[in-house]
């Protein structure tokens, strides 16, 4: 019996992590972009697999769409230079490889419990068992607007910090700089505009 | 264990009408994007008292072939310093990416490829990655004015994505659905162009933004950046990314005649017009947007950067925002939030 969603869970999944290792390889950071956009479709594809298909369409609008548009802007323009990041790779490969090995072994923790103990599983699926018979949609949001309300606020706010901070850093009034003023240009009379000068022949103004 | 009927039934031949629908989809869609370029050249002509093509075919009707086998029988060069795998993935990209939108795009009730839940955030999300064939194109070109063209476009497609997002907030509150069907089936008794007329015409400005045609076609600015992020293309990859842009502007339309012209709804429910199957009035409402487009890049002078920057965020984005707070406060105030 082929079990045609286990062998798409398989493939999307393999392309994932195949990608995901691609990232951090590639020696070629435009790459290394395309390749997390490559995951970031097979890690939609998955959500879709798992019923959770508003999931995969806001990680596709949120972290193609968006985010990662901007790493390939900034990687395009950088232009990094690979002995660089060869020589950064070395230096930081021992921090690097301490927090992998303490992810690893806590992701490991993680599926040894659930392991052990069915019911932490259960307590995952926990909040959306009230909304059976809805569309995935409709309950997210049931969830988020009442349960997390508060919480979910609070993760706006953080964003709005975040957006406020990064204008704050970026922004600075630079003396000189022709810019259109559309109040100025619209508020302008003629008055103020046109001079009428009467100029004597042989002589500049 | 192993069963071949139930595998024929249960995998193959849902796979082979799908494929068959997508066939019946794809190949009027692409014959459209042929008859769109010659409507362009025809409209345009007109409005600038000329004649346009007339030569191949009655009318020039078979124009559009003519340019497309010139296009396939010329050369395909790829500039010896570009990086060749990218620079043939990214026209591939923008066709591929036009096409596939088409798959949710419901032609009349029940005549969809996949009618799913959140068929509105697809097609949203498909629009917002058109910006890889042409950022993937500039930077591998590795020249300079594709380059510029490509972070141009880059720039202004995010941007005004942000405007067509919050457009399609204020139609979906009104609907209480992410499905394109249930969208259109909430505009029986009106149009939601009527209540939402001002999102409609930002929706109309942005997607000429989005599909990078005049007034805002930026990133090709032929007296300033030659022909933009495609000019190291020729033949067949040049030929994609044409057709991917107008294909784009045909889905923009169809999303048009969908958020706010009731898809194929006819504009009354009596008899003359109900006989009208409702396929006929959707390619109407579409040939309308499609002329709209046409019409702007015959009328309108091309924007300058920041003016179209300042008219992406400092314009649409708080109108657009004040307009979903004033939807949901006028749905909430009357009681007419759906599914309450």
């Amino acid at each position: 019996m082929i079990n045609v969603a286990a062998l798409t869970f398989y493939i999307l999944s393999g392309v994932l992590l195949t990608s995901a290792v691609m990232v951090v390889t590639s020696r070629n950071t435009v790459y290394a972009v395309l390749f997390l956009i490559l995951a970031f479709f097979n890690a939609s594809g998955l959500f879709v697999l798992a019923h959770a298909e508003f999931l995969a369409m806001i990680l596709v609008v949120v972290y193609v769409g968006a985010v990662a548009v901007l790493f390939l802007f900034v990687v395009m323009m950088l232009n990094v230079e690979l002995g660089s990041l060869r020589e950064s790779m070395r230096r930081y490969s021992l921090i690097g490889g301490l927090v992998g090995g303490i992810l690893g072994i806590e992701l490991m923790g993680v599926v040894i419990a659930w392991n052990t103990s069915p019911e932490a599983l259960d307590l995952t699926s926990a909040p959306l068992v009230n909304y059976n018979g809805m569309s995935n949609t409709q309950s997210l949001g049931n969830l988020l607007y009442t349960h997390y309300a508060l919480i979910f606020q609070g993760a706006g706010l953080i964003l709005l910090i975040a957006m406020i901070g990064a204008i704050v850093l970026t922004l600075r009034t630079r003396e000189g700089v022709k810019k259109q003023k559309l109040g100025d240009q619209i508020g302008r009379q003629a008055k103020e505009s046109v001079r009428l000068i009467d100029i004597p022949s042989g002589s500049g103004i | 264990m192993f069963n071949i009927d139930n595998l024929w039934h249960e995998a193959l031949l849902p796979t082979l009408h799908t494929m068959g629908l997508i066939f019946l989809i794809i190949i009027p869609l692409l014959l459209a994007v042929a008859y769109l370029t010659y409507a362009e050249r025809k409209v345009i002509a007109a409005m600038q008292l000329r004649i346009g093509p007339n030569v191949v075919g009655w009318f020039g009707l078979l124009q559009p072939f003519a340019d497309g086998l010139k296009l396939l029988h010329k050369e395909t060069i790829i500039p010896t310093r570009s990086n060749p795998i990218i620079f043939i993935i990214a026209p591939l990209v923008t066709f591929g990416l036009s096409l596939s939108a088409w798959a949710v795009i419901p032609f009349e009730p029940g005549l969809a490829i996949s009618n799913i839940n959140v068929g509105v955030l697809y097609l949203f999300a498909i629009s917002s990655l058109g910006v890889y064939g042409i950022i993937i194109a500039g930077w591998a070109s590795n020249s300079k004015y594709a380059f510029l063209g490509a972070l141009r476009s880059a720039a202004q497609m995010v941007s005004y994505e942000v405007s067509i997002g919050l457009v399609i907030i204020a139609v979906i509150l009104c609907v209480g659905s992410l499905n394109l069907t249930d969208i259109v089936e909430a505009q029986k008794s009106i149009w939601f162009i009527i209540p939402h007329l001002p999102m409609a015409v930002i929706f109309m400005i942005s997607g000429l933004a989005e599909t990078n045609r005049l007034p805002f076609d930026l990133p090709e600015a032929e007296a300033e950046l030659v022909s933009g992020y495609n000019v190291e293309y020729s033949s067949m990859t040049f030929a994609l990314f044409f057709l991917g842009e107008y294909a784009n502007m045909i889905l923009m339309s169809a999303m048009g005649s969908i958020l706010f012209l009731g898809g194929w709804l006819p504009p009354f429910h009596i008899a003359p017009f109900t006989w009208v199957p409702g396929i006929v009035w959707f390619a109407l409402k579409i040939s309308f947007l499609l002329f709209i487009f046409l019409w702007v890049r015959a009328t309108f002078p091309r924007y300058r950067y920041d003016q179209l920057m300042r008219l992406g965020w400092k314009v649409f984005l708080p109108f657009s925002l004040i307009w979903v707070v004033l939807t949901a406060s006028v749905l909430i105030t009357f009681n007419l939030l759906p599914g309450s």
